[in-house]
C-alpha cells in the first residue's frame, strides 16, 4: 500500500486519533497519532491483512523543546514490502504514551531506552528501568534542557 | 515437664516470616521460586565478549530465565553528536560504535546523511565502499567465529582467523592509513583514493582466502565436539525471531532470507550477483547455534564473490569530487538502515537547518539480538548461555553507544 492508503485506512477505523501527517516529498512518509490509543493502532497495523507491519524498525524518543517529547516508531512490512512513520506527542509534564511491547517485543528494550533518555512513561510496559545509565542516576540525558549534575555518589562528573 | 520453647524468644530464628517473604528482582517480573537460585555472569567474565552482565535464574542446572544488563559502555554517542559542529565530525564516532567493523558504520551514516542532502556520490567511490563494507563484513565475521570456537574451547581456529584477517587489515591499512577506526567513509566521498596496486592485492587475497574457508569447515564447522556444543542449542523459531527485531545472521540462522542489501537495496549492491545463506538445522533444529555460526562462514563466501566482482568493474575517477564544502541539510528526517555484518543497523537522523544534527539515532543491531537472549536460554544448561552468547555475535560498543 502506498502511504495514502495506509494513512485512509487508519482514517477510516480510527478518525480523530489520527492527528496530522505529512505524505509527500518527504523521505519517509509520517502520521501522527494520539498517544492514548496507540497500541490499537499498532495492533490494527500489524494483524490487518493489508497492512501486516510484522517489523517495528525503530522506535526514537524525541525532544521537541518547548515542553513537548515525542516518540516516533518505523514500522515496516516483510510482506507487501510496504514502510510508514508513526508519530505521539507528549507533553512533558506528563509524558504518557501506551506501550506497544505486547505487539512487537522489540518494543521491550527501545522503551526502556526511550524511558531512560527522555523520561517518556510507556504505560503498559513490564519493566519499565533504566537500561542505560546507572539505576539511581537523576535526570533524562537526552533532553535538550539536560544539565550534567556536578556529582554522582560522590564522584565529580563533567571531565 | 510441660516445655514450649519458642523460637523467638530463644533467639535462633529472629524473624520467621522474613523467610516467608518472597524475593524479587528486577526485571523478572515474578518472585523467584524457592527452588530457584540467581548467578551472576560478567561484567567481568570472558566469554561476555566486553562489559556485559547476565544475572541467570537457574533451577538446578536448567536455565529459567536471563536478565540482561547493559550500559557499562555508555558514553552517550547520541548526545555527543548533536553537540559536533557539523555532520562531518560524527564519523570518527560512528566508527566506535561497531569497532570490529568500523568500515560498515559509516558507510549507513554516509548514506544517511547524504540522502537527506540529496546528493548522489560518484560511481568509484560506491564501488570503494561497496568493497570496504564487504571487506569489513569479513573481518567482522572471522572475528565471530573464531572468538566462538575460543568459548567452544578450541583454541587454534581463533589464530587462523587472526591470521586471515591481518591480510584484509593490510589493504585496508594501506588505503587510509588506520587498522582498527579507519574515519575513512565520509559524507559524499571518502578521506583517500586506493592505492595503484589495490586490485591486485584484493584479486590475490580472494584468491588466498577461499580455501581458507575451506580449511576452517575442517578444524572447526565439522567438528564432533563442536557440533555437539552448538547443534540444538539456543533455538529461536522465525516467528520469535522476527517479533524480537533480530536481524541479521541471527534472523537468517532462524531459516528468514532476509537481507537488506537484497531486499532493501542501498547504494549499488541491486548490481552484484550472490546468495542470502540460511540457516536449513543440518545438524540440529533450525535456528540453533550452528545455523547461526553457519550461515556467517557463508556469507563469508558471498562477500568475497561481491568482492570479485566490484574489483572488476571498478570506474576511475575522483573520490572527493561530491563533497560538499558545508553541509546544512534542510530541515527534514531520514531513516536509513544498511546490512552491516551484525545485522540491521540503522540511523535516524534529523535535521533542524542547521550545522549540526538535531537528532541522530541509531539502532544498533547486537542491541536488538542480544534483548532476544531470553528466548534462546529458556530451558539450556549453564553452559549452553555461553554457546548461545558467543552465536549472537555481540559488540557491546554498539549496544552501549
Amino acid at each position: 500500500m502506498i502511504p495514502q492508503e495506509i494513512h485512509d485506512a487508519l482514517t477510516g477505523s480510527f478518525g480523530e486519533a489520527i492527528l496530522a501527517s505529512k505524505l509527500d516529498g518527504v523521505p519517509d512518509p509520517w502520521i501522527r497519532v494520539a498517544p492514548d490509543v496507540l497500541k490499537e493502532i499498532a495492533r490494527f497495523l500489524r494483524d490487518d491483512e493489508r497492512m501486516q507491519f510484522d517489523a517495528l524498525m525503530l522506535l526514537t524518543g524525541m525532544d521537541y523543546t518547548q515542553g513537548r517529547l515525542g516518540v516516533v516508531y518505523h514500522l515496516h512490512s516483510r510482506k507487501w514490502k510496504h514502510k510508514i512513520v508513526l508519530k505521539a506527542e507528549v507533553s512533558a509534564d506528563q509524558p504518557h504514551v501506551q506501550s506497544v511491547e505486547s505487539i512487537w517485543k522489540t518494543a521491550n528494550w527501545y522503551e526502556r531506552e526511550a524511558f531512560d533518555m527522555y523520561g517518556v512513561l510507556f504505560d503498559g510496559h513490564p519493566d519499565l528501568r533504566r537500561i542505560l545509565m546507572p539505576d539511581d542516576w537523576e535526570g533524562y540525558p537526552l533532553r535538550k534542557d539536560y544539565q550534567v549534575p556536578e556529582f554522582y555518589n560522590g564522584m565529580k562528573v563533567p571531565y | 515437664m510441660d516445655v514450649t520453647v519458642s523460637a523467638h524468644k530463644e533467639g535462633v530464628i529472629a524473624d520467621v516470616d522474613a523467610f516467608r517473604k518472597p524475593v524479587t528482582i528486577p526485571g523478572l517480573g515474578r518472585a523467584l521460586r524457592a527452588e530457584e537460585m540467581v548467578i551472576n555472569m560478567g561484567p567481568q567474565h570472558p566469554s561476555t565478549h566486553g562489559v556485559l552482565r547476565l544475572e541467570l535464574v537457574v533451577d538446578g542446572e536448567i536455565v529459567v530465565d536471563v536478565i540482561p544488563h547493559i550500559g557499562y559502555l555508555h558514553r552517550c554517542f547520541e548526545k555527543h553528536c548533536e553537540h559536533m559542529s557539523n555532520y562531518q565530525q560524527v564519523v570518527p564516532y560512528v566508527d566506535r560504535l561497531d569497532y570490529v567493523a568500523a568500515m560498515s558504520n559509516e558507510f549507513g551514516y554516509a548514506v544517511a546523511v547524504e540522502k537527506l542532502l540529496k546528493i548522489q556520490v560518484p560511481e568509484r567511490v560506491e564501488y570503494i565502499r561497496v568493497i570496504m563494507a564487504e571487506f569489513s563484513r569479513i573481518i567482522s565475521h572471522l572475528i565471530a567465529l573464531g572468538t566462538y570456537g575460543l568459548d567452544m574451547g578450541a583454541f587454534t581456529p581463533f589464530l587462523y582467523c587472526m591470521r586471515d584477517r591481518e591480510h584484509v587489515l593490510d589493504i585496508i591499512e594501506e588505503t587510509c592509513g588506520a587498522r582498527l577506526l579507519y574515519n575513512y567513509m565520509w559524507v559524499g566521498g571518502l578521506s583517500h583514493d586506493v592505492k595503484p596496486n589495490f586490485q591486485d592485492k584484493t584479486r590475490a587475497f580472494c584468491k588466498y582466502f577461499r580455501p581458507k574457508i575451506a580449511e576452517l569447515n575442517e578444524l572447526l564447522s565439522y567438528n564432533k565436539i563442536f557440533i555437539e556444543r552448538t547443534a540444538g542449542v539456543g533455538v529461536l523459531p522465525p516467528e520469535v525471531a522476527i517479533n524480537y527485531g533480530a536481524s541479521g545472521p541471527v534472523l537468517r540462522g532462524s531459516g528468514v532470507k532476509w537481507d537488506l542489501r537484497k531486499d532493501d537495496p542501498y547504494s549499488i549492491y541491486s548490481r552484484f550477483e550472490f546468495d542470502i545463506p540460511v540457516g536449513k538445522g543440518i545438524k540440529g533444529e533450525v535456528g540453533d547455534c550452528w545455523d547461526r555460526y553457519m550461515v556467517r562462514v557463508h556469507e563469508m563466501e558471498q562477500s568475497v564473490n561481491i568482492i570479485e566482482q566490484a574489483v572488476e568493474h571498478l570506474p576511475a575517477g575522483d573520490v572527493q569530487s561530491a563533497i560538499p564544502k558545508r553541509i546544512r541539510p534542510e530541515a527534514g528526517e531520514v531513516y536509513v538502515r544498511t546490512e552491516t555484518p551484525k545485522g540491521e543497523l540503522g540511523f535516524y537522523v534529523v535535521s533542524d537547518g542547521t550545522q549540526s544534527p538535531y537528532r541522530v539515532k541509531v539502532r544498533p543491531p547486537c542491541f536488538v539480538n542480544l534483548s532476544a537472549i531470553p528466548a534462546m536460554c529458556h530451558g539450556a544448561m549453564i553452559a549452553d548461555v555461553v554457546a548461545i552468547l558467543g552465536s549472537i555475535d555481540i559488540v557491546l560498543g554498539e549496544i552501549d553507544r
